[in-house]
């Protein structure tokens, strides 16, 4: 009975081992990551938070590689004007976004969404995140030469004040904002600059 | 109430009335310049194209607010005597049918003859794409758009 009970316990024992070993495996990063410090495990942490706002609509719909912007909660592309990016990423002539887009958003449902110098970026620096993998954007978004050359303070500034960045959380109606606050996000980002911006593989 | 100043066709206008109101009211209903159309209200269609310091801008969605202090030309204030190479092309190649869009159409077509003198039909379908003709004239606004473009350039008539 004795040994039957101990056996009873090493198998409870194994099967408890195993499923935390399964739950770690679920709850931790990719499995190349598990050579990342603990800092930098934590800033991985922050950008995947970060991630989910840059992703977002309101972000993902300008940071594309074609010409046309996407608009909408749907991302549908903004072709039934056939809009353009143009040579400097503010339309073509008689076609400039701030044609339509003003400097604050239209007050009329489906009416242009507005924020000061409206624009997508130029074609020359389109930082564009469409499509990427969490690590890919990470990368995207710290690289200089994708990012508009910006260092990593500037990049947080960026984040931080342009009134671009800003509309997102006030995209007047019919458009869903972001799933963090500005103030939520920022602190993720303020998380990731200073655990040293490390990036998922 | 504020006052919104601003200068349409060369003369300065004031406006105490409610900034957030569209740039269109004021011209249509203020001022009576009755050329600029009410098409869609949302910047859809174009109708009510003017150009804000040489920006051809949908007026139904502009707030007077946002034009203080800036120049605005309307359809009336492009030539006194409907002698702008755009106008001029524009009745050389008969482009009008029922008429309510061109205004817009026209506006849209100098600001690209500005930046552009000499349009290619790519470079007229990118710029122009933004308004609307129900009439479906755009094989004739495309082809007053070169012509004018030989207008002002002095070409009309070479070979």
């Amino acid at each position: 009975m004795k040994r039957r009970t101990g056996a009873l316990r090493t198998l409870f024992a194994g099967a408890a081992l195993l499923a935390s070993l399964g739950f770690y495996a679920w709850a931790s990063p990719a499995p190349c990551e598990s050579d990342l410090s603990a800092q930098e495990r934590q800033s991985v942490r922050a950008f995947a938070a970060m991630a989910m706002v840059l992703t977002h609509p309101r972000c993902l719909n300008c940071h594309i590689h074609g010409d046309a912007p996407l608009h909408g909660d749907e991302g549908k592309p903004h072709k039934e004007l056939n809009i353009k990016r143009g040579p400097d990423g503010r339309g073509t002539p008689a076609m400039r976004c701030t044609n339509c887009h003003q400097s604050e958003n239209a007050t009329a449902l489906h009416a242009p969404p507005g924020a000061p110098n409206w624009q997508l970026p130029p074609p020359s620096m389109r930082m564009a995140w469409q499509g990427l993998n969490t690590g890919d954007l990470c990368r995207t978004l710290k690289d200089p030469a994708k990012n508009g050359n910006m260092t990593l303070a500037q990049l947080y500034r960026h984040l931080d004040e342009h009134p671009l960045v800003l509309w997102a959380w006030n995209p007047g109606p019919g458009r869903s904002i972001p799933p963090l606050s500005h103030e939520q996000f920022m602190s993720r980002v303020r998380e990731w600059i200073d655990t040293g911006a490390a990036c998922a593989q | 109430m504020e006052t919104t100043q601003f200068t349409v066709n060369g003369k300065s206008v004031e406006f105490q009335i409610d900034p957030q109101t569209p740039l269109l009211w004021a011209l249509r209903e203020q001022l009576g310049l009755t050329g600029t159309k009410f098409g869609c209200g949302m910047a859809l269609c174009g109708a009510c194209t003017v150009h804000v310091d040489g920006d051809a801008v949908r007026s139904c969605v502009m707030p007077l607010k946002a034009v203080a202090g800036k120049q605005v030309r309307t359809i009336e204030g492009l030539s006194s005597d409907r002698s702008h190479p755009v106008q001029r092309a524009w009745i050389l190649e008969q482009v009008p049918q029922c008429g309510y869009c061109q205004s817009g159409q026209i506006m849209a077509a100098v600001v690209l003859l500005r930046a552009n003198p000499h349009p290619s039909d790519e470079d007229i379908n990118d710029a122009m794409t933004g308004n609307l003709c129900r009439c479906g004239t755009y094989q004739r606004i495309s082809r007053a758009i070169h012509r004018a473009a030989k207008l002002s350039a002095g070409e009309a008539g070479k070979p």
